[in-house]
Formats: structure tokens, C-alpha cells, sequence
């Protein structure tokens, strides 16, 4: 033994700016020579809905009873100019995901979950099938730059069109699909050779901007006889100039996406640096709204990171018509589910973290192509998951609307909620805890 | 104007553009009104956009954009100039187009054949996905780009970087071409590919063209699956 053997040592001490997981990036990098590709939406932790607070009702406001007074939940889309907006029973659809991406139990089991709850489902890129459309009683049909499997029997078919300019995960970034996932029925759909990994083009290959945008919106209302709500959705970055630009374009409907928005496929590093949270992109897309006279006419749809009723209720407060969700969706279906642990374990993840979701072996049988893999999901029973985690999510967010006083749920406002952090205070443009304090602004309560 | 004898006639400076649509969205080819003709269209979008039928609609002068977009069935001759995006997304019919195109004529169209007398702008048959192409004149910059499926037959010559990033359409050009695009490469002309070409032209009812003038163009398929090695191409 040496004479140093009795002196205390510290601990082994990792930075915080080459972490664990950052050191693990760089050897595989080092290894590959290429980047890393999963599915999912941004990781980190950023600011987000729970940074904000509801004030309830006390002396100055009075709440409604929990159990006996009405608290609507449903909204309208599509009013500007369809002839048939669409009615949802709770303000909670969706987010558009592909057969492709996902399994064709997976896309069945949505629909259920959605139709059941009286709300829309979504579909993605490379068209739609037989059987969300059977299995959706409101289905919006997302119109996308690669215009894989685009039919206007389909259009026509179709409650709501969606216009999609970009996504949370990747604004300014096409659709991916590598070839694990392109089987002989993918392939068809999208009118490519199969195996081949599909890289979709980023922008539209008919338009440009937003004089053109005009016009392609109206082709597809002349195209439907003006009887579809079209929406417009956007990945958020600019949300005052892209919301104001898509509603001067003429969209019925704005759907804003933040950077927690998952993907089928994308490069990690796009995932995690572009784009911006939802929390800083509401309150710059009302303004549009506002600022244009028409918050509520042009309704409002945000997605990317929502998980509960307070989620949805914060959003709402904010001046979101509705929200849209994605990942919690897959969960509710049994994306991740600690059942398939060893399963996650086998591909070098474990449940709860695995991402990658472009390899088609889901153990889930979720995002995969694999017929063996789809088998482990039970559409009717993933459905009523669904439906039931909707139901969570409505009732959940009636609980605050009520306990701040509001008969439905768009009756609540920027004013019922308070910050925790000053960033998102500055964010949400809502006062510091215990403050009068919006930062970048001047005013009290 | 032409000999063509209408069955109805509509004049855009007489009733608006929403009325012709849903008018021919309404006609089934199974009446009486199954020859149309449209006058004083005046650049106007998205003229007889969705039309599900067979139905013959002669267009007497210039139309915008999108004119005869996602056409299924119908027989559609404009008799001027188009804007951006003629015939885009067709599923079937034939689109004839007695003067230029501008950009992206017949993108992503699945079906069908466009026909275009003069020239088509950049971005001819973007992303086509099974559509025939044939321009007598020349096609502008990036034409083919993604281009899945289909033909693309060009008189005139081609621009920059034309077929980048092509999946499988057929491309053939008997002028000069600017400059290929990513992994598109000039294949041999065998002959099945002139009789493509023949049938084509025939289906067009155009005669008289030596195909032996023609080269084809096609993806070298070495950017189907992504490779580091590969990176410099895109």
C-alpha cells in the first residue's frame, strides 16, 4: 500500500458539454461516416406547457362544479370558406402519419381510436389506404410535396385536405422512408421500385411561395367544388410571417407544428436544431390570427409535445382551436411499451428510448412493415387504447377549463395562465409566477 | 377558331370559373354535353381542373395555372399558351397544348399523355409518376426532376440537369442536352425503345418523326439506397 493510498479522490467526473451520449455520437460517427438517422421528435428538454400554470378561480373569478356543469369541448374547422367544415367532439385529432411509416394495423387502430372520440385522423405521405379511410369517420388527406400515391378519387373522398409545407421535426426538410420499410404494397402506392431507400423533395413541385400557394389552393377547391376545408400546416420557425403568409394564401385552417413533433425518419442533428418549441410558437401565430381579424374564422391547430389535458388545456388557452398529437398517439397504441422489453434490448435500445423507427422492426409492430411484427398489434384493442387515452386527455382538460371558470374550453385565455421560468414567461407571453411581469413587455394584470 | 362543333359553350367573360367546373365535374359523358368548348378563358387558374369524365373541352386561348390539373378521362386541347402546372397530377386523358408550357407541366402526373406543341419551361414532368410527355419544342432546366415513371419525349433540346435524382422514367431527346442531373446517365437506344417511342407518337397521332434521332436518358440507380461513398452527388 502507498503513502497516497489514503487521500481522497473525487469522483470521475464527466462534462456536461461531452457528455455520455455525446461521446457515444462522435465514435459512431468516427466508425460510419454518416449521420444518425431515427424517428421521433426533439429529445432535449426545452421549454414547453409544463414551464406554464393555470391560475384557478378563488374570489376575483368563480369555477364551475366538476361534476354537474357543462364544459364544452368541440370546435369546427373549415369555416372561412368550405361548404362542409368539419365538427370534431373534442378538440384533440390526429397529427398526419403514413401507411409506410407506420403499420396498416397501426393506421386501422387510429382510425378506431379517433372515430370512437368523435374526432379526425390523418393520413401521410404515399397516400391513402382502404382501410384508415374505412375505419376514420373524419379523414383529413394530406397533400405533400412528393404527391406519392395523390388521387383525386381520393381528394374527393376526404373530409379536409391538408396542405403540408413542413413539419415540427424538420422544417425545411422532405419525407424519408429508407428501404427496410418499402414493401412490394409501400412501393405500389408510391410508384417506386422497391427496397429503394425514399428521400421526398422538400418543396412543392407545382408551386413556389405564397402568390402561389394562392393559387394551388384554389385549384383544389375548384378541383372539390369548394366543398373541403383546406388547412395548411407548417413546421414551426417564423410562425407570425408563415401563419399570416398561409392565411393570406387563403387557408380555411393553420396547423403549426413545434420541433417535439415526432417523424417517420429523419437525421438526428435536423431533429434537434431546427425548428422551435410549440410553447414559443402559439402566441406569435395568434398575433397573425389577431393582427389579419380573423383568430377563431381561420382556426388554429397545434402539435408537438402534447401529452395531457393540461397540454391540450394550455394550448387551447393560448388561442389554439384545437391540438394534434402524434407520438402520444403511438404510445397509447403501445409504441415503447415495457412488454417488448427484451425485444428493445435485442436492437440496442430499451423501451421508452427506442427511435429507431426507420429500421421497420418495431417489436410494437407499429413502425414496420413487417407482416410477423404486425401481428402483435390488435387494431380493435389499440383502438380502444386510443380512444380511451383521448377521453383522459378531454376530461383531463374539461378539469382545468372548469376549475378557471369556463364553459368550454375555448373560453380559456393567456389571462388564466402564469409562468414558472422567466423564458417562458418571455415565450408564452404570460406574467412570471406572482408577478405582473411578461418579459419584453410592458403591462400588469 | 376551329371546326370543332361544341355540344355547349361557355364563355368566361359571361359566368365565373367556379360555374364551368362544377359544371363539368357534374357532366358524366354519358349525355349530350360531352363536347365543349370554353371561350375567352384569359389566363384564368385552374380551368377545367378535375374533370372525371370523357369529355372533349376545347379551350380558345391562354390559360394559367393548373389548367386540366388531375384530369381522369377527359380530352383537353388549349388552344394558346398554359401557366405553370398544365395537367399536373393526370390520371388519365390526354392533354394537348397548342403553345408553350411554363414550368412544371405534367408534374407528378400518374396517367395519360400531354402533348405540347411549342416549349415547356424548367421543371418539365417533375416527379412524374407515370404520365407521357412528349413537347415538340424544347424543355427548360431540371425537367424530369424525381421523375418515377412515364416517358418524357422532347423534339428540342433539354436544359441543365435534366433527369436529377430520376427514379424510372424514360427519357428521350433529339437535341441537345444542357447537362444531366444527379445519377442520370445516357443509356443505349435499343429497339423497344424506339417502338415506346412509336407508340407514343402514334398514340399522339404525330407521324413522320425519324426515332432514330432520339437518345434516351435513364437513372443509373446508384443513389436508390444511400451510400457515404455517394455523397458527392447530391
Amino acid at each position: 500500500m502507498t503513502a497516497h493510498s489514503n487521500v481522497p479522490r473525487t469522483l470521475p467526473r464527466f462534462s456536461a458539454t461531452f457528455d455520455p451520449h455525446t461521446l457515444s455520437e462522435i465514435r459512431r460517427a468516427a466508425a460510419t461516416g454518416i449521420y444518425d438517422i431515427r424517428g421521433g421528435g426533439t429529445k432535449r428538454k426545452l421549454p414547453h406547457f409544463d414551464d406554464l400554470l393555470f391560475l384557478g378561480a378563488s374570489v376575483s373569478r368563480y369555477p364551475l362544479e366538476g361534476y354537474r356543469e357543462k364544459c364544452g369541448t368541440d370546435v369546427v374547422l373549415g369555416t372561412r370558406y368550405a361548404k362542409k367544415p368539419i365538427h370534431l367532439k373534442t378538440p384533440v385529432t390526429i397529427a398526419g402519419m403514413s401507411f409506410g411509416a407506420l403499420s396498416a394495423p397501426a393506421k386501422e387502430a387510429l382510425g378506431r381510436g379517433a372515430s370512437a372520440m368523435g374526432t379526425s385522423t390523418t393520413t401521410g405521405d404515399g397516400g391513402m389506404t382502404p382501410e384508415e379511410r374505412g375505419h376514420s369517420s373524419l379523414l383529413v388527406y394530406q397533400y405533400l410535396p412528393s404527391r406519392y400515391g395523390m388521387n383525386p378519387d381520393d381528394l374527393r373522398k376526404a373530409d379536409a385536405i391538408e396542405i403540408v409545407i413542413g413539419q415540427g421535426a424538420k422544417p425545411g426538410g422532405g419525407g424519408m422512408l429508407l428501404g427496410q420499410k418499402i414493401s412490394d404494397r409501400v412501393a405500389a402506392m408510391r410508384t417506386l421500385p422497391k427496397g429503394i431507400d425514399q428521400r421526398s423533395a422538400c418543396r412543392h413541385p407545382d408551386w413556389t411561395g405564397p402568390d402561389d400557394l394562392e393559387i394551388k389552393i384554389e385549384e383544389l377547391r375548384e378541383i372539390t367544388d369548394w366543398q373541403k376545408p383546406i388547412y395548411v400546416k407548417v413546421g414551426a420557425s417564423r410562425p407570425y410571417y408563415d401563419i399570416s403568409l398561409a392565411v393570406k394564401s387563403g387557408a380555411d385552417v393553420v396547423v403549426l407544428d413545434g420541433m417535439q413533433g415526432g417523424t417517420a425518419a429523419t437525421q438526428d442533428v435536423f431533429i434537434e436544431h431546427v425548428g422551435i418549441p410549440i410553447l414559443s410558437a402559439i402566441r406569435p401565430a395568434v398575433k397573425a390570427l389577431q393582427d389579419l381579424g380573423l383568430h377563431r374564422k381561420v382556426q388554429l391547430v397545434v402539435s408537438g409535445g402534447i401529452r395531457n389535458g393540461a397540454d391540450v388545456a394550455k394550448a387551447l388557452a393560448l388561442g389554439a382551436d384545437a391540438v394534434a398529437i402524434g407520438t402520444a398517439a403511438l404510445v397509447a397504441l403501445g409504441d415503447n411499451d415495457p412488454q417488448y422489453e427484451a425485444d428493445y434490448a435485442a436492437l440496442g435500445s430499451t423501451a421508452g428510448a427506442y427511435d429507431d423507427w426507420h429500421e421497420g422492426r418495431d417489436p410494437a409492430g407499429i413502425t414496420t412493415q413487417d407482416p410477423d411484427l404486425w401481428s402483435r398489434l390488435d387494431p380493435v384493442k389499440a383502438g380502444r387504447r386510443l380512444a380511451n387515452y383521448l377521453g383522459v386527455l378531454t376530461l383531463e382538460a374539461q378539469t382545468i377549463a372548469r376549475a378557471c371558470g369556463k364553459s368550454h374550453l375555448h373560453n380559456l385565455e393567456p389571462e388564466d395562465l402564469v409562468a414558472l421560468t422567466v423564458e417562458a414567461a418571455a415565450m408564452a407571453g404570460v406574467p412570471l409566477a406572482g408577478t405582473d411581469w411578461i418579459p419584453g413587455r410592458t403591462g400588469g394584470y | 377558331m376551329n371546326a370543332f362543333t361544341p355540344d355547349v359553350t361557355f364563355d368566361l367573360a359571361e359566368a365565373p370559373l367556379r360555374e364551368l367546373n362544377a359544371a363539368l365535374h357534374a357532366a358524366t359523358g354519358d349525355s349530350n354535353a360531352r363536347r365543349w368548348r370554353v371561350l375567352n378563358p384569359n389566363g384564368r387558374h385552374a380551368l377545367a381542373a378535375g374533370v372525371d369524365a370523357p369529355l372533349t373541352i376545347e379551350v380558345e386561348g391562354h390559360v394559367g395555372y393548373y389548367c386540366a390539373g388531375m384530369n381522369q378521362h377527359a380530352h383537353i386541347i388549349v388552344h394558346g399558351n398554359a401557366g405553370v402546372g398544365v395537367a399536373e397530377n393526370m390520371m388519365s386523358g390526354f392533354v394537348h397544348v397548342r403553345g408553350d408550357a411554363s414550368q412544371a407541366a405534367g408534374a407528378t402526373a400518374h396517367g395519360g399523355l400531354l402533348l405540347i406543341d411549342g416549349n415547356a419551361s424548367a421543371r418539365c414532368g417533375i416527379s412524374m409518376k407515370g404520365v407521357d410527355i412528349i413537347v415538340k419544342g424544347s424543355v427548360g432546366h431540371m425537367s424530369a426532376f424525381m421523375g418515377q415513371a412515364g416517358s418524357l419525349i422532347v423534339f428540342g433540346e433539354a436544359g441543365e440537369a435534366l433527369g436529377d435524382s430520376l427514379y424510372e422514367a424514360k427519357l428521350f431527346v433529339r437535341g441537345a442536352v444542357k447537362s444531366l442531373g444527379a445519377d442520370c446517365v445516357e443509356k443505349e437506344m435499343r429497339d423497344a425503345h424506339k417502338a415506346l417511342i412509336a407508340e407514343k407518337l402514334a398514340a399522339a397521332g404525330i407521324s413522320g418523326v425519324d426515332i432514330g434521332d432520339f437518345k434516351r436518358y435513364g437513372s443509373a440507380r446508384r443513389l436508390y439506397n444511400f451510400h457515404i461513398d455517394n455523397v458527392d452527388a447530391y
